[in-house]
């Protein structure tokens, strides 16, 4: 069980940075989601894997279920949902204004500009 | 519990909505509850900051539940010194919004702001590293309304890189919390510093990792090389008061580096100790090099002032990175110095774009423009204060930061790299300031008046008051070193902090 949701989040984040790393925004965006996916994912599984335990301790329970990551993933769920929300609605704001949905195009055109967009996956990859 | 401690969250959290909903269609009302929120807020962070100096940290548990079960905000000396530059910053920023207009480009501005203040003091009062994510969400969504506000295409532009920027900054704070949590089980910054030291064997490259990637996350809020791509773009394109503001964002991710790499991972942490240090010196060396180089090449003057806040992260955490009790006062005084040198700077950049019509902040010749001298000379002594030159606080920060370098091992790389780039930036300030100023002054500008109409002097205060404020630290600098000093010296000596959290026992215990 360990290996098969190790690979599935080390897939999800590998198929998540390849997207970000993308010039467009709507590949930008779809792969933050899977990030953020991979992510809630790996919060749970911080917990340890364990299949039919108690997840409150009381007296004469040796073995349970971490509660703690549902709740950060509940929380980190709420969060990148509404981040994802905004940074949808900013992207299709900035292709109406600007004409391009290209991420790294340069701002003012100015040469230290060029690929402002990248870092972010320059970040993710590194993970 | 003293519930004090809470309100410099509780306060504008509760006053962004109020704004909002009752008050929205009255921009009046707005600007009197915002401007009444940020006095507010810098009298209880003065309050908080007299509390601070006079003991140990105190500890608010919230819902009452004991540490490190539920979560805590904890106050020392650090976080009422940062809770009291918010105050000051915000006092400002709301009266230069409110003075030169800024709030009525686009809506929602006071509100946007007070949200954006309810996260800072949360990051910086916070003892659960959770609870920091969160706050940072905070901020960062309050960030991404405020560098928005006033719309335009570039902006925009420079919005959507700021913000995929960040999500890939909170992905990664995810994975950095979630490895702690699985390798120690605990997310209470005084609860880790306690558990790092019994970490089970074979566990120590796990968090080592997480503390590391801890580091870029953190890096990336601060600007450090190589992932500080995203912040000259984003605050060259912010409205000036809101790039003012966040000249204190920045400063958040120095504090979570100073916080976590000092309290979790300092001396007792074992194998894991002192793991930032490393790293962070060639970076934040090369961050300043970097800056400096962008001050000297930026074709306008925003631009310019966004290199020298690049440039002056890589001396502060340079001086952070020396994990030292004095390198941590040079790097604490230099952080109130780039704070307030920092805002001064962009409002004045933005006051002269304002007068010069067409040629906006860009790097050329334009026809003088209303009240050269005043703007002149207070552009003078803010860019003096950057560069480092005496008598302003830039120089006491700096000079701070040279003396505590002389116990590191790499002292010369340090001080050659640092008195380099100040040479460098006052070349960059000199050759700004002679072509906006005295180059312009022989250009016959138009009768003032007369096609330009006349602007309020009223917002140069708000930069003025930034100004003040520098000197008022550097003629104190005394009794400023000596609060830094005491602060310093509890962050490197963290058995208080984890005593405070955890209570007496609780320590004995383990």
């Amino acid at each position: 069980m360990e290996f098969l949701v190790a690979s599935g989040v080390g897939s999800v984040t590998a198929a998540g940075v390849y997207l970000v790393l993308r010039g467009r925004t709507f590949p930008v965006i779809v792969g933050l989601a899977l990030l953020s996916y991979a992510v809630n994912l790996f919060l749970f599984a911080t917990g340890r894997l364990v299949i039919d335990q108690p997840p409150v301790i009381t007296d004469g329970v040796t073995s349970y279920t971490d509660p703690l990551p549902q709740a950060l993933v509940l929380t980190a769920i709420v969060i990148s949902f509404g981040m994802t929300a905004v940074v949808v609605v900013l992207a299709l704001r900035a292709y109406l204004e600007a004409g391009s949905d290209a991420v790294d195009t340069n701002v003012d055109a100015e040469p230290e500009d060029a690929g402002d967009g990248r870092p972010a996956g320059g970040g993710g990859a590194s993970a | 519990m003293n519930h004090l401690i809470i309100l410099p969250v509780i306060l504008p959290a509760l006053l962004a909505p109020f704004i909002v909903l009752a008050m929205r269609h009255d921009l009046l009302l707005q600007r009197v509850f915002s401007m009444a929120g940020a006095v507010a807020l810098l009298g209880i962070a003065l309050m908080l900051l007299d509390e601070a100096a006079g003991g140990p940290p105190q500890v608010y548990e919230l819902g009452n539940w004991p540490a490190p079960f539920g979560i805590v905000l904890v106050l020392d000396r650090l976080s009422a010194l940062m809770v009291l530059l918010t105050g000051i910053l915000a006092v400002v920023v709301a009266g230069y919004a409110i003075s030169s207009g800024w709030d009525t480009r686009g809506r929602h501005f006071h509100a946007l702001l007070q949200f954006q203040l309810m996260g800072i003091t949360g990051a910086f009062l916070t003892g659960d590293i959770f609870n920091l994510f969160v706050f940072f969400e905070v901020l960062l969504i309050a960030s991404y309304g405020l560098m928005l506000h006033g719309g335009g295409a570039a902006r925009t532009r420079a919005g959507v890189q700021y913000v995929v920027v960040n999500l890939a900054g909170s992905t990664l704070f995810l994975i950095a919390v979630g490895i702690i949590y699985g390798v120690t089980g605990t997310l209470n910054m005084a609860d880790l510093a306690v558990k790092v030291q019994h970490i089970a064997p074979g566990d120590e490259a796990l968090l080592r990792a997480g503390g590391l990637l801890l580091l870029v996350v953190f890096a990336v809020k601060a600007a450090l090389v190589p992932i500080h791509f995203w912040l000259p773009g984003t605050y060259a394109n912010a409205p000036a008061p809101v790039a003012a503001l966040f000249a204190i964002m920045t400063k958040v991710g120095a504090y979570s580096i100073l916080r976590v790499f000092t309290l979790v991972f300092g001396e007792s942490a074992g194998e894991t100790a002192w793991i930032a240090a490393d790293w962070l010196l060639p970076a934040a060396l090369v961050t300043l090099v970097i800056g400096t180089v962008g001050v000297l090449g930026a074709k306008a003057l925003t631009r310019l002032v966004c290199f020298s806040v690049v440039a002056s992260m890589g001396t502060l955490l340079t001086a952070i990175s020396i994990f030292t009790p004095a390198a941590t006062v040079a790097a604490l005084f230099y952080l109130i110095h780039s704070t307030f040198a920092t805002a001064a700077l962009f409002l004045l950049a933005d006051q002269i774009s304002m007068r010069r019509g067409g040629a906006g902040d860009r790097l050329i010749t334009a026809p003088r423009f209303a009240q050269t001298g005043l703007l002149a000379g207070l552009f003078f002594l803010a860019a003096i204060a950057m560069a480092g030159m005496p008598p302003m606080t830039g120089f006491l920060g700096k000079l701070l930061v040279l003396d505590s370098a002389r116990a590191s091992d790499s002292m010369t790389t340090i001080w050659a790299v640092i008195l380099i780039t100040s040479l460098i930036a006052i070349v960059g300030f000199a050759r700004a300031g002679s072509v906006v100023f005295w180059k312009s002054a022989s250009i016959p500008g138009p009768e003032e008046g007369e096609t330009t109409p006349p602007l309020p002097a009223l917002p140069m205060a708000a930069a003025g008051a930034m100004l003040a404020a520098m000197v008022a630290v550097a003629i104190f600098a005394g009794p400023v070193t000596g609060y830094l000093e005491a602060t310093a010296a509890s962050l490197y000596e963290p058995a208080g902090y984890i005593r405070a959290v955890l209570g007496p026992d609780m320590t004995a215990a383990r």
